[in-house]
């Protein structure tokens, strides 16, 4: 009666990522009223500057109040559907990517598409580049939220390029190929690369090695790249970020073929922390997939309102370049907390300079090393232990006993708490495990 | 830079570079024509009128009113900004309560509160585009298909079947009936996909209807639910225009139906709205699935992380709605205007011979041009709408975009200019019809008058027109002079 699509689990919600969400609601953490409550470690957002945000908007009253022109801005904005995004705000977003990449890449607003929000942007992508059937190669671990974005409706397939922690997951052109031939085994036809850069779940940066790799890789393969760098204003210490663009810029291939052939993914949901307003964007080179990807983004457009929100926010540098600057200091300090925290208490972190969380190896943990015994510890963290951490398996890491843990959804005191039940968690378990 | 990817099109999917977007379509042309020729009252008075766009721009002033009144909608005003972090954080794809809950009340009083809407069931959408595209998705496999009565709004083409791979099937209407759908017709369409081995999944009915601007009386809407109950398939309807209806008969939803027809597959309704006809919202993306079947609900309810509402959006929504006050005044006057300014065009149009057919909703008037055709072909009738678009200066739609299956007919706008446009268009309307019919010194006669007046050379008109083609014998609205 109903579609396949509704009745198949591709939506990806079973997955441990979304469960221990589900158990946060159940029995959320509030210091006054459920202080006993489970602690959100799993949600990867940006709330450490809502007050610079904030102050901007009381101090910035009238450009952002709809009663401009005597509330006739209202009626622009209510009226403005054209998909090819507002003119002002499209600048602006185009600035602030070149901002936050240093200015080393610029980025020509006619070029961007918006949408509603990266997932919105991310399943365009594959509609326009893939037939269902085909793949995308992407680097373990990931984002659990690709299952569904790139593959629910698309019927785009994933296969995974495998990585290990004896080199902290960095990307190698042996597992680039092993992929590729793996997908040949399966009969898929690979259409591109779908990498994250900053990294999530890990957090790092990809070195300019990394990023050779993968362009001679999609060139000798004659595959597209696309580049997810949602986390790219969350960048606090070094080594600096190096786009997709910039990498391709310095081979100096802007007149061959991999130049049409690589495409960019951003939101302001982690830099800014608005993840509420669905602001979404692709960035391409190629005239053919610019038109495509508009026409497409008829179903997810940008509310018009939040359009002119952020032309304003953003078109006040001054503020965005304090933002951009105070914003990575407050990241990097809640970082150094939570490390400082675990390591006292035998817990590794993967060394990262982005993101809004850590990787932390609790394979000592472990009762035996294997996915079953990553599940059992996770539950024992849930709900003995009170923090929804999540599980590397839920990124498809390849090795058990690897968890994800964000530290920018919370107060300072939360965190501290965190790390407190962290201690216990370490306390109660055998003297020789860490 | 670009030829490298041309030269390798195969590296883009079949959905990036074939036509299913349908902005090939001639509904699209006249709005490029119109882009690049924008009618401006003083900057550029010999501009194209944009008669193409069925947008509700007739009562703003009441919607800015409210807005200036209640600073706290907005996240952005030192009434609002404390909410400001909480909203902008706010990503849970059920959306705000507070927004579902004024948007369920909200849809209740379009239908006089004779049918309650369940906030539950309430799914966010990326505007009725998404909330439409999502729907496909979720009844149908690639290659099924959707019957769609004729003439319907081209968007469906795109929405439905682009990258969902679902099909449309005509089941088609006549001018003889005035447009009516018919059990034959439905029955017929179904056999033909039957013996074409297409599995149907479901019907979709637009009411209002968006081109004719007619509503579905409650035997229609009886028997489309009888039909599709008995052929086990899917009944989505579109109420994007349901607050438009501005004169009698009353609008029936396809949910009061449902309420009524105990025995009927409740499981089985889907109704498709947004605030972008209503309320005259387009840019702020505000579209709903609403569904009686509960695994439909929960599959809309992820598939809507592809085009959720700004929280910003859905909070402003959520206290604009819950204005009762405000929004049975909006109604009530929003209503009244359309039906002016309906009125005025039909009436108009009527003058000279135009006739178009009767309607009590939309935004637009669906006009009888059949008479003006060289031949009663298609080629004609895109003949005839180039020289409207590109002589008479009118984007107006052609009825072949809308897979109307008898040439002649066009679709006009009204509600997306002020009123003196609207005489620039209708005057404009006076002039091409009486320069084709009339000849010079009729014409010349008419440059002399005002574009307002009520003239008795358009009787003479009249009396020239042959009595084959006199809208006086048709069903349409009645010439008054």
């Amino acid at each position: 009666m109903l579609s396949r699509k509704a009745t198949c689990k591709s939506h990806g919600e079973d997955s441990s990522y979304f469960l221990g969400w589900q158990e946060y609601e159940k029995n959320p953490h509030d210091p006054v009223r459920n202080p006993s409550g489970i602690i959100q470690l799993g949600l990867a957002e940006n709330q450490l500057s809502f007050d610079l945000l904030e102050s901007w908007i009381a101090r910035n009253q009238e450009p952002t109040g709809f009663m401009k022109k005597g509330g006739s801005i209202f009626r622009e904005l209510a009226l403005f559907q054209d998909y090819r995004g507002m003119p002002v705000f499209k600048k602006e977003l185009a600035e602030y990517m070149a901002a936050i990449r240093q200015d080393r890449v610029r980025f020509d607003p006619n070029n961007i598409v918006l949408t509603a929000g990266a997932t919105s942007a991310n399943e365009a992508l594959m509609f326009c580049l893939a037939e269902a059937g085909e793949a995308f190669l992407v680097p373990t671990p990931y984002y659990p939220g690709f299952d569904r974005d790139l593959k629910w409706r698309t019927g785009v397939e994933i296969v995974p390029i495998q990585s290990s922690s004896v080199n902290n997951f960095r990307i190698i052109p042996s597992a680039l190929e092993e992929a590729y031939q793996h997908a040949q085994k399966l009969h898929l036809k690979v259409k591109g690369l779908f990498i994250t850069n900053p990294s999530n779940p890990l957090g790092t940066t990809l070195s300019i090695h990394e990023l050779d790799h993968l362009i001679n890789f999609a060139i000798d393969k004659n595959i597209h790249i696309v580049s997810d760098e949602i986390y790219s204003g969350t960048v606090f210490d070094s080594p600096r970020f190096i786009s997709i663009m910039e990498a391709i810029k310095k081979k100096h291939l802007e007149n061959t073929a991999i130049w049409s052939r690589v495409h960019i993914v951003s939101s302001l949901s982690k830099d800014f922390g608005l993840p509420g307003f669905r602001i979404g964007m692709i960035y391409f080179n190629s005239k053919t997939l610019i038109a495509a990807a508009t026409k497409m983004s008829s179903f997810g457009l940008v509310s018009s309102q939040s359009q002119f929100l952020l032309s304003k926010i953003l078109g006040d540098k001054k503020f965005t370049r304090n933002y951009i600057m105070e914003n990575r200091n407050r990241l990097k300090n809640r970082r150094k907390t939570l490390v400082s925290g675990l390591q006292k208490y035998g817990i590794r972190c993967l060394d990262n300079n982005a993101g809004l969380f850590c990787w932390i190896d609790m394979r000592c943990l472990l009762t035996s090393y294997t996915f079953e015994a990553e599940m059992e510890l996770w539950r024992r963290i849930i709900f003995e232990y009170g923090l929804n951490i999540s599980p590397g398996s839920s990124f498809h890491c390849p090795e058990p006993g690897w968890f994800r843990i964000c530290f920018s959804n919370m107060s300072e005191e939360t965190l501290d708490l965190a790390v407190r039940r962290i201690k216990a968690l370490m306390d109660s378990s055998s003297p020789n495990a860490c | 830079m670009d030829h490298m990817l041309r030269n390798e099109e195969n590296l883009l999917s079949k959905i990036a570079t074939n036509d299913g977007h349908g902005e090939n379509s001639a509904y699209f042309d006249g709005w490029k024509a119109y882009d690049a020729d924008p009618y401006h009252p003083t900057k550029n008075p010999n501009g194209v009128i944009q008669m193409g766009l069925a947008e509700n721009q007739l009562a703003f002033d009441l919607v800015q009113e409210w807005v200036r009144n209640n600073p706290k909608a907005s996240i952005c005003t030192a009434e609002g900004v404390d909410d400001f972090k909480d909203i902008a954080i706010y990503q849970d794809y059920h959306g705000l309560p507070e927004f579902r809950n004024a948007v369920a009340r909200f849809m209740g009083r379009v239908r006089g509160n004779r049918v309650r809407f369940d906030p539950d069931r309430i799914v966010m959408s990326g505007g009725a585009t998404g909330a439409q595209e999502t729907l496909a998705f979720c009844l149908a496999d690639p290659g099924d298909a959707f019957l769609v009565p004729t003439p319907y709004y081209p968007g469906n083409d795109r929405d439905l079947t682009w990258r969902t791979g679902v099909r449309l099937l005509h089941v088609v209407c006549e001018s003889s009936n005035d447009f009516k759908i018919t059990r034959h017709a439905l029955e017929s369409a179904y056999n033909k996909a039957q013996e074409a081995n297409i599995r149907v999944k479901g019907l979709l009915l637009n009411n209002p209807s968006n081109p004719l601007g007619t509503v579905l009386d409650r035997e229609a809407l009886t028997d489309s639910l009888a039909f599709t109950n008995d052929k086990n398939i899917h009944l989505i309807c579109d109420e994007i225009y349901s607050a438009t209806v501005f004169s009698q008969p009353d609008f029936i939803s396809i949910a009061e139906i449902a309420q009524e027809n105990v025995n009927c597959r409740r499981d089985m309704i889907h109704i498709v709205y947004s605030l972008s006809k209503d309320l005259g919202f387009p840019g702020f993306r505000v579209g709903v699935v609403y569904s009686y079947n509960d695994t439909v609900v929960n599959c809309a309810r992820k598939m809507s992380s592809f085009g959720l509402v700004s929280t910003q959006t859905q909070r402003l929504i959520a206290l604009m709605l819950s204005d009762d006050v405000f929004v049975d005044k909006f109604l009530s006057e929003s209503v009244k205007r359309l039906g002016t300014r309906h009125g005025f065009l039909s009436r108009g149009l009527a003058q000279v011979g135009i006739g178009s057919l009767n309607s009590n909703a939309g935004l637009y008037c669906w006009m009888d041009l059949r008479r003006l055709l060289k031949e009663p072909t298609f080629e004609a009738e895109m003949e005839l709408w180039r020289v409207i678009i590109n002589e008479v200066k009118l984007n107006v739609s052609p009825g072949a975009s809308f897979h109307c299956s008898e040439p002649g007919w066009f679709r006009v706008c009204f509600a997306n200019m002020d009123d003196e446009t609207m005489r620039v268009a209708l005057g404009r309307i006076h002039k091409f019809v009486a320069q084709k019919k009339g000849g010079e010194a009729s014409s010349r006669r008419q440059c002399r008058r005002s574009k307002l007046e009520i003239s008795l050379s358009f009787r003479r008109l009249d009396e020239i027109m042959s009595p084959h083609h006199s809208p006086m014998s048709s069903p349409m609205v009645r010439a008054r002079t």
